[in-house]
């Protein structure tokens, strides 16, 4: 194992009893400020990964460091190195979000004395400062969220584990969570450990991406890389006939590997890249067929998604919030592909 | 598998220190009683209902005191211990509901997640306990004076009549945490409370242990933990300082509170699983 990985594991499995091996053997390194995306459906074994990983599930087999401690032997120092927001986030509904960061704070060890201003501070940097001293139970999703990640920094740790930490959110709260975890990433170093079943989240802010289903990881890169696997665009091309489809067929038979979708569309992908669509848009002209739509298609994580389980990702309909979603700022987007 | 390295990212995070065992409790003990007055309705009910009870029997039962050997002639004497220990059930069941419901939300994974010590949750977990037991204790206390019981063993016995029924608080506040612990579920936790209340009424809350015909009845009441904790209470009231029944009050108390501590503290790492 390289001790100096943020996370390393090796051949890590979970059994439950009576049911399938949540978790069957996965392997997978974390670099130290890097922010890893672990992909996957509902199920398919991201929490219990997490679970193992911030000790509070043991492992049936197999072996794991976060911040060079091991997960099984050295679990108080692994606990002290980390910061987790879980799948749901579990507050008090009676306490106000002061008093749940004070309360934090006075177990993670800080004096007396900082705890009132550490929680000041956190809460100003997720923007609770007015909803403060509000009991958390009149909080909206989004708000209990930024709690939640105020709670797991309260003792300024090394590496986060956020657990699918936008499911649920609207729009305006996702950006807002997204902008914050890549502020953590790159303008502190913090180590992300990011579990999520919408795609875009994992493309817009994870530096790798882990793609795991039934409890094994089934592709592993950057988005890039990812992408790169799967081959180049592709350009759907629907005709204003219905009868038009076989005519549509021959003329773009030459480009590459060509699928009927029904109603006379076609869909043919182009290996020589984005740029043969003007060719192709050129030789419709001329043939004076008729286009209803047109469309060119990147290849998404969905389709790696596709190509690795032979599936689509359930919960990707995330998409109708990436679509309007704003990236956020910081150099997420640049780093990747490093 | 190759990795980046920055050797300055991998160590502990803090300038954290270690919270003692103190703090800890201290911390949690103050969310459990900020929880407890802010949830004022879930108390209420449990703290009246034995009044209620205390009111209908005293006055449907006083023909009891003619029973040739009865110890007092006065019925709600004899039956201002019910009420206590009543309450004390009741608070088992608020500080075992309170515990389920941090397990059953997550709320327990995050604490688990800080250095925190199981046995300081345990503890501060009983603060909630702490104060209704003393509210209900005080309240009990001056209904009874102000409808005709008196106490013969007067102030001091009201000040050691309230401690006793604030330890017999704990002790039951730590079963309803050990159950809570064991089974995880608020559900879990209310649906043990019919059981407990059977224990009440199998002993001798309503009459003497030696003035119950049932042979079977005055065997199992005298097996009875409860009628020990009952008997102690009246001892205050009815006879004055009766060093057995104190003593038997106080120890069977202790115990219930030991054992149920005992229980919890195994279960609470069971159920912490954290390595």
């Amino acid at each position: 194992m390289n001790a100096r990985a943020a996370i390393e594991v090796e051949n890590l499995v979970r059994e439950f009893r009576k049911g399938p091996r949540a978790v069957d053997g996965i392997d997978l390194a974390v670099s130290p400020g890097e922010i890893y995306g672990f992909l996957g459906p509902n199920g398919a074994g991201k929490s219990t990964t997490v679970l193992m990983l911030t000790t509070l599930l043991p492992p049936t087999s197999g072996r794991a460091t976060v911040g060079g401690y091991d997960i099984v032997r050295q679990g108080a120092q692994v606990r002290a190195t980390i910061g987790a927001a879980l799948q749901e986030a579990a507050l008090d509904a009676i306490l106000t979000g002061r008093e749940h960061l004070i309360l934090q704070a006075t177990l993670q060890g800080l004096p007396g004395a900082e705890r009132r201003r550490r929680a000041q501070e956190l809460l100003e940097r997720v923007g609770l400062t007015e909803a403060a001293d509000r009991r958390v139970g009149g909080y909206s999703g989004g708000m209990k969220r930024r709690l939640d990640l105020a709670l797991a920094l309260v003792h300024s740790p090394r590496i986060l584990f956020l657990d699918e930490p936008t499911t649920g959110l609207d729009v305006q709260s996702r950006t807002a969570l997204w902008e914050e975890v890549a502020r953590l990433a790159h303008d502190e170093g913090m180590t992300v450990f990011l579990t999520t079943q919408y795609l875009e989240e994992a493309d817009i802010l994870a530096d790798r991406i882990g793609i795991i289903d039934h409890g094994s990881i089934v592709a592993e890169g950057t988005p890039a890389e990812l992408k790169a696997e799967i081959g180049g665009p592709s350009v759907e091309v629907t005709p204003t006939d219905p009868d038009a489809g076989d005519r549509l067929g021959e003329l773009l038979a030459g480009f590459g590997e060509m699928r009927r979708n029904g109603r006379g569309s076609v869909t043919v992908q182009l290996p020589g890249g984005e740029a043969e669509l003007a060719e192709i848009v050129r030789i419709l002209d001329r043939a004076d067929l008729h286009v209803q739509t047109l469309q060119l298609h990147q290849p998404s994580l969905d389709d790696v998604f596709l190509a690795k389980t032979g599936r689509k990702l359930e919960g990707s309909g995330g998409g109708a919030v990436a679509e309007t979603a704003e990236q956020p700022s910081g150099r997420g987007r640049r780093r990747r592909g490093r | 598998m190759a990795v980046e390295t920055t050797g300055s990212a991998l160590g502990a995070a803090s300038s954290t220190r270690g919270a003692s065992f103190a703090e800890q409790s201290i911390a949690l003990g103050r969310r459990a009683v900020l929880r407890t007055v802010r949830q004022r309705g879930l108390v209420i009910f449990p703290m009246v209902f034995p009044l209620i009870l205390f009111a209908i029997n005293g006055s449907a039962l006083s023909p009891a005191t003619h029973i040739p050997g009865f110890p007092t002639d006065n019925y709600r004497d004899f039956l201002i211990a019910m009420p206590f220990i009543q309450g004390a059930m009741f608070v088992s069941i608020t500080a075992g509901v309170d515990l389920a419901r941090d397990i059953e939300t997550g709320f327990l994974n995050r604490l688990a997640m800080t250095p925190l010590r199981g046995e300081a949750l345990l503890v501060g977990q009983l603060g909630g306990a702490l104060v209704i037991g003393v509210i209900q204790a005080i309240i009990y206390l001056l209904f009874g004076l102000a409808t005709g019981v008196t106490l013969v063993s007067g102030v001091g016995g009201a000040l050691v009549l309230l401690a006793l029924s604030i330890l017999i608080s704990f002790a039951f506040a730590s079963l309803g945490e050990f159950l809570a612990l064991r089974f995880g579920t608020g559900e879990a936790v209310q649906a043990i409370f019919p059981l407990l209340f059977v224990t009440l009424f199998l002993s001798s809350s309503s009459l003497p242990r030696n003035l119950i015909k049932a042979s079977w009845f005055r065997e199992v009441a005298t097996y009875n933990p409860v009628s020990y904790l009952l008997e102690g209470l009246r001892s205050l009231v009815i006879t004055g300082w009766d060093a057995q029944a104190l003593g038997l009050g106080f120890g069977f108390a202790i115990a219930l509170l030991v054992v149920s501590l005992g229980l919890s503290r195994s279960a609470m790492r069971t159920r912490l699983a954290r390595r």
